[in-house]
């Protein structure tokens, strides 16, 4: 980050040890796998890139990389972290810019096999590095609560718990919220607590009008922490996958768009919360539907 | 509940059951998660002295911590069957088991429990 000067978020200003402002470190996280952690962070990291921030994504999940994939970067990897880790690359050697914004930066993980290469100390000094340089650190987390999925909301200041509407999904949620007010950095150091947001991804309106999935104000309910933002069930996601794109830069898609209001209410914006209009109600409805 | 699911039981939607399952499943989890890590061998020990003299079974004796803004709740709750209650003998000391040491409490100190601040 060049020029310094005031930062205003949702949690107001962050300030360095030295003075200087520091970026903020937000880890994507949800103990379940398949919920939509690498799909959301590379949504999240463009969106924020879009905002003019500095931003750069980075891969936990060691040996099994994928985030090159869906940022459509992966012929382009020649470092990777655990590279920077030990010293056998340098971090600008090992970032890889985004041909589509100048803001965002991609940081592959590696392929090893060896989970225990991502240390926490060795993190901890990359961590500060990058906070050098950009306003935003996304973190990818891998799913499970090892070792890989703890270094990644260790760091954390703020943290999206991202959930699917379904019961699996959002009991690992509450176990992870359980970790990060336990087991991160601020909560050993007694400082204020990591700011946690719920992101509810691949929810589909018919179903919840249906009965047949839980509402986002149940989720909501069950887990009380604040919505950041609800993501629909779209087809234009495989589509962005497929071709290595994330969902926000596909215009016409509905997910990406949600996306963006998510971006714009984690800086602070007020955004209406779209593809949730309230249920109609009719006798028909109160005598066969919900309260 | 409506009056339809009172008629017909198998019309609760799926959504509702899905809710009350992981309220019933995050309750017990978060209690046992925010439960101190002396819990159950506090437990095992109490079971033990209460056994001494009165015949109960593991699961009549259940301890919570609860906890409000500033103050920490320790709460022991012991089923007795009254027909149960052993005689306690005066004279012969042999019949009651040796007694543990005093337990100094130190004022100063708080509940191993309570978080500073």
């Amino acid at each position: 980050m060049g020029g310094g000067g005031r930062r205003e978020s949702l949690y107001g200003v962050c300030w360095g040890k030295g003075g200087g402002l520091l970026a903020k470190v937000i880890v994507l996280t949800s103990g379940k796998g398949g919920v939509g952690k690498t799909t959301s962070a590379a949504a999240i990291a463009a969106g924020l890139a879009l905002r003019g921030k500095r931003t750069v994504v980075i891969d936990f999940d060691v040996g099994l990389r994928n985030l090159d994939l869906i940022m459509g970067c992966e012929r382009r990897v020649v470092f990777d972290f655990i590279n920077v880790i030990n010293g056998d690359a340098k971090l600008n050697q090992a970032l890889i810019k985004d041909k589509r914004n100048d803001n965002l930066y991609v940081f592959p993980t590696s392929q090893t096999r060896d989970k225990e290469a991502l240390k926490r100390d060795g993190v901890e000094r990359v961590l500060d590095e990058l906070k050098e340089n950009f306003d935003y650190i996304v973190c990818d987390s891998p799913a499970g609560i090892e070792h890989g999925a703890i270094t990644a909301l260790y760091f954390a200041d703020s943290a999206i718990i991202v959930t699917n509407p379904e019961v699996s999904s959002v009991r690992d949620s509450d176990r992870i919220i359980g970790i990060l007010a336990s087991k991160s950095r601020r909560a050993e150091h007694n400082l204020e607590p990591v700011q946690v947001h719920l992101l509810l991804t691949r929810y589909s309106l018919e179903r919840v009008k249906k009965g047949e999935m839980l509402s986002v104000e149940d989720v909501k309910e069950i887990l009380s922490i604040p919505l950041l933002g609800v993501i629909p069930e779209s087809e234009t996601v495989l589509k962005a996958s497929n071709t290595g794109t994330p969902v926000v830069f596909d215009q016409e898609s509905p997910a990406g768009r949600a996306y963006l209001d998510s971006v714009a209410r984690f800086v602070g914006e007020q955004r209406e919360m779209r593809f949730l209009q309230p249920e109609r109600r009719s006798i028909f409805r109160g005598l066969f539907g919900r309260a | 509940m409506r009056l339809l699911d009172l008629l017909f039981p198998e019309r609760r939607n799926s959504a509702v059951i899905a809710k009350d399952r992981l309220k019933i499943v995050l309750a017990h989890e978060r209690a046992s998660r925010d439960a101190p890590e002396f819990l159950p061998a506090l437990q095992k020990d109490l079971l033990d002295v209460v056994s001494r003299y009165v015949e109960i079974r593991d699961d009549t004796l259940r301890i919570n911590v609860g906890k409000s803004a500033d103050t920490s709740l320790l709460e022991i709750n012991v089923e007795i069957d009254r027909s149960k209650v052993k005689p306690v003998n005066n004279n012969g000391a042999a019949a009651r088991p040796r007694p543990l040491p005093p337990v100094r409490l130190e004022p100063e100190s708080q509940a191993p429990w309570v978080k500073p601040g």
